[in-house]
């Protein structure tokens, strides 16, 4: 990976992101609270991703979500949408003042992500490994209509990494050389029934990609420096006709917040009532300690 | 945005519970079942698709470790590797969501399972309307797939008791089967009355002279809770439990609905492809021509929310039952 020269404008960027990056985290527990319980971990573990996303690579219209030339970011891991939903709040796609609704009935923020219910949202996720083959098609639809510029950004998680399905969609994008597709995977080492690496196999992950015919990368996906100069990587050698990347990131669940990083990892991650002020205060008390540290 | 004091109602999907508060439970019967089971029979293994904590399979993985495969969240090669497992001489369970089980294995169930009719027994998490997350996690036509298929066995239980007795017999059977798993805290219903989970069979409940409800699955449950109430208004409900949806007990069903009284089936499962049309055409078979009122999920792609919330929007609520009912009575 190249190191970017610490530039000034380099380093205003990061504290930029680095700020978006808290005020995600601070929407991800605003809405776990509302439900008392749910993907807040994963959230937290995959905030950083999503504002480099969001808040860094991805061209938009806040103003219109079907503006022809966006690019397209489809999160296949339908139970994410609290994390993305954050983005989308920070990003000024969905309202502040929505976050609350989260996972309440006739909400436009189901706990699982729809296409149907939440602006910005491109598909309809929760059954894991659909995303990728649908970017696949996206990718191949978009070049071949003469849409060169814009790409498209698949969200999956390590999970679905277990699904023959993405490993499919993989080859495809390969075999189409589609360097307009990248994808982004959450390495957070988490599945439903413990710990990815007791529910099935999937490493070396790295090399899979590689031997698949991607560009791949890996890297602390909890590190803003070293994934900004990622999917800075994966924007120079993307384009119409090429290879598609993969930005392979290690998180943590509950990344942010100690207490929570250093819960028993859990699929579904139990927070009492009166913790989730002690969250807000560790992330924010982080998040000032390291903001110094940076002066 | 909601202003009011009220309670919000919250999806809390993977958890979800249709038990009422207070109401008698089981918990994870199917898993004790199973643990059960394979002290008697020791071809029986059990494997799953990164759900075991999530479809009880957890309490057999703890009661025979060595007799349980974790597949990882690889749907076909679930299926697929049961189907091989049951060609090397054993008796797989296989669980995973109802929806992953009938829509992305479909295939792999069709020709590896069934048209060898080995014995495997597939399990499915969350039929029906069982989880408030949207059409991605709701069974609502699992049924209506899996009845096209040949030699599959299809069984909606109630409750905890239909489980625990039915697990046994789907072990003991020949061919495939396919169970609308209840997980977690089951309620505890059919103690209360006659009754044993015979595979095939349907069995009268409870008499009644104005109205016949035929149900399975969990609406067995809201039946009875609705011939409670109904009672009230006079109305006299007989409840007749099908919980072998194939084959399906054409005798006892047909007997019970050849009479004048207003029939009704309640599912928990859209109207296309499941219990009632099960039911009609097992009249128009016997030449019994019967108007016979649906109580069902509708034709669509429901809502995400509560599962109390969407039970009501979608009739399925005891509540919403009685409503139907005196309607149709006038
Ligand atoms: C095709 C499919 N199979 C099973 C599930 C059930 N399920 C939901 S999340 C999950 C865990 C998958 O791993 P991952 O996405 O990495 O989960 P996390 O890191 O959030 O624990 C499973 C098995 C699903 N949603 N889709
Ligand atoms: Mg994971």
């Amino acid at each position: 990976m190249t190191t970017v020269a610490p530039t000034t404008a380099h380093a205003e960027r990061l504290e930029r992101l680095a700020e978006h990056a808290y005020n995600v985290r601070m929407h991800a527990l605003q809405m776990g609270e509302v439900q008392g319980q749910g993907y807040v971990g994963q959230a937290l573990g995959a905030a950083d991703m999503l504002t480099v996303a969001y808040m860094d690579q991805l061209r938009y219209d806040v103003a219109d979500e079907h503006w022809e030339g966006r690019d397209r970011f489809l999160l296949s891991t339908g139970h994410y949408a609290i994390g993305l939903y954050a983005a989308l709040a920070e990003a000024g796609i969905v309202p502040l003042e929505e976050l609350e609704t989260y996972g309440s009935d006739d909400s436009r923020l189901p706990m699982s992500g729809m296409a149907s219910y939440t602006p910005g949202m491109e598909i309809s996720g929760g059954s894991l490994g659909h995303g990728l083959t649908v970017a696949v098609g996206m990718a191949l639809g978009l070049r071949h209509r003469g849409l060169a510029e814009q790409r498209v950004f698949n969200f999956l998680s390590d999970g679905e990494l277990d699904e023959g399905s993405t490993w499919e969609a993989a080859m495809g994008a390969a075999h189409h050389r589609l360097g307009n597709l990248t994808a982004m995977v959450d390495m957070n080492a988490l599945q439903a029934d413990g710990p990815a690496q007791g529910v099935l196999r999937t490493e070396p992950v790295l090399e899979k990609w590689q031997a698949f015919g991607w560009h791949a990368i890996r890297v602390d996906g909890n590190d803003l420096p070293a994934l900004v100069d990622a999917f800075d990587e994966a924007r120079s050698v993307a384009q119409p006709e090429g290879k598609p990347q993969v930005i392979i990131c290690d998180t943590k669940v509950g990344s942010g917040v100690t207490m929570l990083e250093e819960r028993e990892k859990a699929h579904f991650m139990r927070i009492e009532e009166h913790e989730w002020a002690i969250c807000r205060e560790q992330l924010t008390a982080r998040y000032e300690a390291a903001k110094e540290a940076a002066r | 945005m909601s202003t009011t004091a009220a309670p919000k109602l919250k999806t809390s999907a993977m958890i979800a519970s249709f038990a009422d508060p207070g109401q008698k439970t089981a918990p994870a019967p199917f898993g004790h079942a199973l643990a059960k089971a394979a002290e008697q029979d020791e071809r029986i293994v059990g494997l799953t698709a990164d759900l075991g904590k999530y479809t009880d399979m957890h309490i057999f993985a703890q009661a025979h470790p060595d007799r349980y495969f974790q597949m990882g969240m690889s749907e076909q090669l679930l299926f697929g590797a049961a189907a091989g497992m049951a060609e090397a001489g054993l008796t797989p369970f296989a669980s995973t969501y109802s929806v992953f089980a009938a829509r992305r294995a479909y295939d792999f169930i069709c020709l590896d399972i069934a048209e060898p009719n080995l014995n495997v027994n597939v399990v499915g998490g969350l039929p029906g309307l069982t989880t408030g997350y949207g059409p991605s996690h709701q069974a609502t036509e699992d049924m209506a797939i899996f009845r096209g298929m040949p030699n599959l066995t299809i069984v909606d239980p109630c409750d905890s008791i239909d489980i625990e007795q039915a697990v046994p017999q789907l072990a003991a059977s020949e061919g495939p089967t396919y169970l609308r798993l209840l997980r977690g805290k089951v309620p505890t219903v059919l103690d209360e009355y006659d009754y044993t989970f015979e595979l095939g069979k349907a069995k009268v409940l409870r008499g009644g002279a104005d109205v016949v409800f035929v149900s399975s699955g969990l609406m067995t449950m809201r039946a009875l809770q609705a011939a409670e109430l109904l009672a009230a208004h006079k109305v006299d409900v007989a409840v007749v439990h099908a919980p072998t949806i194939k084959p399906l007990d054409v005798d006892t069903i047909v007997a019970e609905l050849d009479t004048p009284r207003l029939a009704v089936t309640l599912e928990n499962h859209s109207v296309v492809g499941g219990l009632f049309e099960s039911v009609a055409s097992a009249l128009v078979r016997r030449g019994v021509s019967r108007r016979v009122v649906p109580v069902g999920l509708p034709d669509a792609f429901l809502d995400a929310g509560a599962l109390p919330t969407l039970h009501d929007r979608y009739g399925l609520s005891k509540e919403k039952i009685v409503e139907t009912v005196l309607a149709e009575l006038g």
